[in-house]
């Protein structure tokens, strides 16, 4: 340790310090990533005598085991251990809900093909994955419910529906001028993280034992590798620096993958790692739920609507995991931005004999959000105007037009506003008018337009979610260790709240660390998820940070004999009086008085709370708004499209990182266009995933980004509430403004019937489907 | 014979003997090499995230391509220099004009795709000195999946990378020369107990070897075989490489055809090709993606036989003839003739494709290819619709018609054919046409698209080659260079 303070200098002149919150900081791995030096689970240099595990999957849907012969798999080369659900020392379940519905290992029933039934570790991964194919399994087969018809008829829930309601709407809708009734299907989507699932174990002493996992939930994995092997949560320690993509594809479905490497670990004393393969991945990992959703509508002659009724089936797969939430979640979207005089939504969260269904960005309410929209186009058609009018005649807003489906009041409404900001920005009337034109050409290719607003609920949920913690270490150099619940993904977290840190004790965000996220530091995190991350986590960390810097004013304070009006910090500097030292000068000085320089910080949303018995509550400390519009063509003879420009005006709040946040709007509207418009997952008779890899699974691609596309991100946004620096949570709401693309798309098959007829395009919205709507229109058309 | 393998890693020699045959260059350089830079994505060549770049010596000169490393095989880097996202920065550690421009960009979020991007860009800028156009960017990082980013950002880099000052030396200067001293006429064996890696350099070797192990599998872009490999774990105990066989990747024009060797790849034949049929090159830009273009190679295509490959209906529409040879001789055939059902064709015991001979256009001809597919750029197709029609004084005279993604095989559709020929050129006869099509196929229903769907597209292609022979200012295309396809 240097007894002499450094000096401090070149942070003297400085008026502002580097990585402040609001700047364009870049993304604290940039040059790690660009060089191949960003370490991931499977770059980390293995420990000597590393095992690699691999999963032996069932091919059957429904089926009791009758037998399980792994003698070929315990002979292959290489192989060490073969373990089964009777290795299981603890339960043998992952089930993130507590629900036992989720076995590691499938011993005796059989509920999904591709359901692991057990594993083989060997001293190469290619010898494990080869031996994990010399298993025989004898099955009975049951009768699989593989699609929504058959679990409806089944009616077997994974978790208590819900319901919300409010007024009377089925008097409402037979009361109103005109009604109409739907259904729309809406797909699942694979998240496609381009690292996939990954847990490295290595044994420690006693029953200790240290997990590397690619997971948004370190503390969920420690628990239920602890419940498994049955140890206390404290022998279990999970870390991870950063995952190659997540999506909320690793919120729960890292379970499996930490819990069954932590097993073979302990089992061998080896430590022990588990990569599938990509379609092993896909095939076992849940998704994005697809639904079923029926709708029932009363409006009046202008479009008005008057009361609205949503029954939102979803296929959850054979377990419970989070389709309880999500499902939730979709019925907490379905009124998007608008207000319903009454209504009434309902949740069926259906057993599947198919993988479990998981969270993935928007967690349900995207599907809530598209079923809504597709609700505003059937009027919209029904009334003969444009959707867009549609939208805003039933905005919230207005007298007694501020109550939610859920009865929270929407304080903090911006839609309309940013609609028309949009509308006026994007040059939407012109360009529809010319689009028309075009159309009435009556060419092969018809365009389309579309312009779709989002409003997304911040908070999770389950109310107790939504905590966190921090902890931050200030070094006798003047350097920083900061460290937090949230994980890294690639959603540009670590720098976020490294900014937050740096401005609170105005340093240079190079003089701020942060560590990888380990339950050894901050106990208890919640997942990384709800697009939470820089809300709770900032604040945490401001909390620690802050807590730190009150004792060193308290300290300069007495040291100095300072009023502590008098003692500012500046940039890499602190004003005493009328002397400036550096800041490390002032940490050091406050060593050598035995000043505590380390400080844990939390932080707990204020506000929240929800009865979901009731069906009332305040479920959301805010909303994040956004709007897109969408302009395609349409190849008429094939169905195909393309889209040709998108503007998107976006409402971050007064955002941490403008430069990260248009980021995760750009990335984020292209995945919710992918998921409405080529995503497909497609299931075989025998329950078979078969996209299950890229080759057959298309996300989009490079060339599929809109040819011209306008990204803005609302200026002088500031959140109404008390959010970290006033900024909003941007991981999830950009999401649906690929719903634009969908409507679009629906613009420009129904110019074949001449605006007449609502498409009804389900998503996603293959060329294959939109040439189906396409041909049902010019069936309709007499020739 | 020679028995180890000889490349450059950056501006290392390695020397590889005993070397597994189907060992990927991507296992090799993270296990063995321990470099770990590059990324496994997929294993199936379909996400990028494995991309090195491959510089290989045409004729004295190295050209630097984009290859996936996971579905090459390491031994097929004999003679090359591989370069990966750890060689590019300069000796003192400044980040190469494509890092910089990525990182000045926001080009990463998670990271995990950006070596892979890294590289396809970096095979951009050493292939072209000024910044490329927003199509040709596309289609350098059409094979290179990002899903976080949206893609824009890491466009940008790819201009951005062309504004900054360009590394200080050729540091891969003298390559040429180097890998030139590797070049030799030996035949390549490697590999031990009965599993060999097998790589001749003459035709005439090539037709040997396969005399003398008349089970081996011949390997070229491995864009097949690689998968076969990292998939499905088949284990090849004997693999034939041609990509070292002198003049088997050879374009030349006879005068009234190319003769296309076997070993062309995409990308060798893009040009060519695509001066005769506009429309066919176009329909070879749609295949795969250049790390795909820059390996697979005609013959493959052909000799896999694929009732989903997209070059066999275009050369069947085309007329083309396949040569087969082996070392009893050579023989040739109809291209058509050559698939006889699934994964059956007319390929005997030691025979290989030599070359195809495409003929060139007769005048009037017009050619068109339709590729129907989910996405746009590396993606399988649904239905691959190709036509070779001659209209003479309004009618008929000749049609060549070919589907693929509807039979079991590439098929004409004869019914279709005959409905069109002698007829006048007109909407009555195209629907007869269209109507007569379901009689030529029974296709399936899969993942890709349904029967109903591909036998109701397959049908309005009819209408849209129509469409574009008869009415030149119609607008049909929503991707590739209407320029080109219209011509
Ligand atoms: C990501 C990806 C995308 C793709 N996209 C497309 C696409 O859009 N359209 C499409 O058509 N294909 C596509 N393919 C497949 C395509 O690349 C292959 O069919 C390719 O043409 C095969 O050539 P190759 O040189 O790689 O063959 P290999 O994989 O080396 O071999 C393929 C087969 O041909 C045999 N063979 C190879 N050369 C010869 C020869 N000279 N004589 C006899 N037999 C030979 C091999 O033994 C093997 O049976 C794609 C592949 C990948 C990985
Ligand atoms: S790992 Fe995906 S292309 Fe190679
Ligand atoms: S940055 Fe995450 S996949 Fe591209």
């Amino acid at each position: 340790m240097p007894d002499v303070p450094e000096s401090g200098s070149e942070g003297i002149i400085a008026e502002r310090i580097s990585g402040a919150v609001h700047s364009d900081r870049r993304h604290d791995s940039a040059h790690k990533h660009v060089t191949g030096e960003a370490v991931y689970i499977d770059d980390i240099r293995e420990p000597a005598g590393l095992l690699h595990v691999y999963l032996g999957l069932s091919d059957r849907p429904h089926a009791k085991l009758v037998s399980l012969d792994l003698s070929k798999v315990e002979t292959a080369p290489g192989v060490v251990r073969v373990i089964t659900a009777a290795d299981v020392p603890g339960v043998n379940d992952v089930s993130c809900m507590g629900r036992h519905d989720e076995p590691l290992f499938a011993d005796d029933l059989i509920e999904y093909a591709g359901q692991p039934l057990f594993a083989v570790a060997a001293e190469t991964r290619e010898q494990a994955r080869r031996a994990a194919r010399q298993a025989v399994a004898v099955y009975e087969d049951r009768e699989p419910v593989l699609t929504l018809d058959k679990a409806r008829d089944a009616a077997i829930v994974v978790f208590p529906p819900m319901t919300l309601r409010r007024g009377d709407a089925e008097a409402a809708i037979a009361e109103a001028p005109r009604r109409l009734e739907g259904r729309i299907a809406i797909g699942g989507q694979d998240h496609f993280y381009l690292e996939g699932q990954i847990a490295m174990a290595i044994p420690g002493e006693d029953d200790e034992v240290l997990v590397h996992s690619s997971t948004q939930h370190p503390s969920e994995v420690q628990h239920i590798v602890a419940h498994v092997l049955h140890v206390p949560a404290n022998a279990v320690s999970v870390e991870v620096r950063r995952m190659g993509g997540a999506f909320g594809g690793k919120e729960t479905q890292a379970n499996l993958f930490a819990a069954t490497a932590a097993l073979v670990a302990k089992k061998t004393g080896r430590a022990a790692k588990l990569r599938p393969d990509r379609d092993d991945d896909m095939v076992i990992t849940g998704k994005r739920h697809d639904f079923e959703v029926d709708y029932r509508v009363g409006f009046d002659d202008d479009g008005v609507i008057k009361g609205v009724e949503f029954l939102f089936a979803a296929r959850c797969g054979f377990a419970a995991d989070l389709s309880g939430p999500v499902t939730d979640r979709a019925l907490f979207h379905c009124d998007n931005t608008y207000f319903y005089e009454a209504v009434t939504a309902s949740s069926l969260p259906l057993k599947t004999n198919t993988v479990s269904n998981t969270a993935f960005r928007g967690f349900g309410g995207p599907q809530g959000m598209v079923a809504a929209e597709r609700v505003i186009e059937e009027v919209a058609y029904a009334v003969g105007k444009d959707p867009l009018e549609i939208r805003k005649l039933n905005f919230y807003g207005g007298e007694g037009r501020d109550l939610t489906p859920y009865h929270q009041t929407v304080e903090d409404n911006i839609a309309p506003e940013l609609v028309a900001d949009l509308e006026a920005r994007c040059d939407y009337q012109v360009r529809r008018a010319a689009i028309r034109e075009h159309n009435a050409k009556g060419g092969w290719l018809r365009k389309g337009i579309a312009l779709t607003p989002v409003k997304f609920g911040i908070s999770f949920t389950a109310t107790q979610y939504n905590q966190a913690g921090a902890l931050v270490h200030v070094y006798t150099d003047g350097t920083v260790h900061l460290n937090h619940g949230g994980t890294e993904m690639g959603q540009g977290l670590y720098v976020k709240v490294a900014q937050v840190v740096a401005e609170e004790f105005q340093i240079d965000i190079e003089k701020v660390r942060v560590t990888a996220t380990t339950t050894g530091k901050v106990p208890n995190t919640s997942a990384t998820a709800a697009s939470s991350g820089a809300d709770l986590n900032g604040k945490a960390a401001q909390n620690a940070a802050a807590t730190i810097k009150e004792r060193l004013i308290a300290f300069a304070v007495e040291n100095w004999g300072v009023p502590r009006e008098q003692i500012v910090f500046l940039p890499n500097r602190v004003r005493i009086g009328n002397q400036e030292i550096p800041f490390g000068d002032l940490v050091r000085t406050a060593y050598m008085a035995r000043v505590q320089l380390s400080s844990t910080g939390f932080y707990k949303t204020p506000e929240i709370h929800w009865d979901r018995a009731a069906g009332r509550g305040k479920p959301f400390y805010y909303f994040s708004y956004g709007a897109a519009a969408a302009e395609v063509t349409v190849d008429t003879l094939t169905g195909e499209y393309r889209v040709d420009r998108v503007d998107i005006l976006h409402d971050v709040g007064h955002s941490l990182n403008p430069a990260l946040d248009r980021g995760q709007v750009e990335g984020g509207f292209i995945q919710g266009m992918g998921w409405l418009t080529m995503e497909e997952l497609w299931w075989d008779l025998r329950g078979h995933l078969r996209t299950h890899a890229p080759s057959t699974y298309k996300i989009p691609a490079c060339g599929d980004r809109p040819r011209i596309f306008n990204v803005d991100l609302l200026e002088n946004g500031r959140n109404r509430k008390d959010t970290i620096y006033r900024s909003k949570a941007v991981g999830e709401p950009p999401l649906m403004l690929g719903m634009s693309v969908l409507h679009a798309i629906s613009d420009a098959v129904a110019s074949v019937a001449g605006h007449t007829v609502c498409p009804r395009i389900d998503p996603p919205a293959t060329p294959e489907k939109v040439l189906a709507a396409i041909e049902a229109l010019r069936a309709l058309k007499p020739a | 014979m020679r028995d180890r393998v000889r490349f450059l890693l950056g501006n290392e020699t390695r020397e590889l003997a005993e070397v597994d045959p189907t060992l990927t260059v991507l296992d090799w350089l993270r296990l063995d090499e321990r470099k770990t830079g590059t990324k496994e994505g997929c294993a199936e060549g379909d996400c990028g995230a494995c991309t090195v770049v491959v510089g290989r010596l045409d004729g004295d000169v190295v050209r630097y391509e984009a290859v996936n490393a996971c579905i090459r095989f390491v031994a097929t880097l004999d003679g090359c220099q591989v370069l990966t996202v750890e060689h590019l920065r300069e000796p003192d550690g400044a980040l190469h004009p494509v890092q910089q421009a990525m990182v000045d960009c926001h080009g990463s979020q998670c990271g995990f795709c950006t070596p892979g991007f890294v590289m396809s860009m970096f095979a951009l800028y050493q292939g072209s000195d000024e910044a490329p156009s927003g199509s040709q960017v596309d289609d350098a990082l059409a094979g290179n999946l990002c899903r976080c980013t949206g893609y824009t950002p890491i466009v940008a880099a790819a201009g951005r990378m062309y504004e900054l000052q360009g590394p200080a030396a050729d540091r891969f200067a003298g390559v040429a020369e180097r890998l030139a001293a590797l070049r030799d006429g030996e035949t390549l064996r490697v590999g031990a107990a009965g599993r060999w890696f097998l790589a001749p350099a003459t035709v005439e070797a090539f037709a040997e070897l396969l005399a003398e192990y008349p089970n081996a599998r011949i390997v070229s872009g491995a864009t097949d075989v690689g998968l076969w490999v990292t998939k499905f774990q088949r284990v090849l105990d004997v693999v034939v490489y041609t990509g070292r066989i002198q003049g088997f990747r050879d374009v030349r024009d006879t005068g009234d055809a190319l003769k296309i060797s076997a070993g062309a790849t995409y990308t060798d034949i893009i040009g060519p090709v695509g001066a005769l049929y506009p429309d066919f090159g176009e329909l070879i830009r749609r295949i795969g993606a250049v790390q795909v273009r820059n390996v697979g190679t005609i013959g493959g295509n052909i000799a896999n036989g694929s009732p989903i490959g997209d070059t066999p209906p275009a050369l069947i529409a085309a007329g083309a003839t396949l040569v087969l040879r082996s070392s009893e001789g050579r023989r040739s055939m109809p291209i058509e003739d050559f698939f006889i059902d699934y994964g059956k064709q007319d390929r005997r015991a030691g025979e290989f494709v030599e070359s195809v001979i495409l003929p060139k256009p007769a005048p009037g001809t017009r050619f068109r290819a339709y590729k129907i597919t989910k996405r746009f750029d590396q993606d399988i197709s649904a239905v691959c619709a190709c036509f070779s029609v001659r209209i003479d004084g309004g009618v008929v005279a000749e049609a060549r018609i070919a589907f693929g993604g509807m039979a079991a095989t590439p098929k004409r559709a004869t019914h279709a054919e005959k409905a069109l020929i002698g007829e006048s050129w007109d909407e009555a006869t195209v629907r007869r046409a269209m109507v007569a099509l379901s009689q030529d196929f029974t296709p399936l229903t899969d993942w890709r698209a349904s029967a109903a769907y591909r036998i109701t597209v397959a049908a309005n292609l009819l209408m849209k080659l129509y469409v574009e022979t008869t009415d030149p200012d119609a607008d049909t295309r929503l991707v590739g260079d209407r320029r080109l396809v219209h011509a």
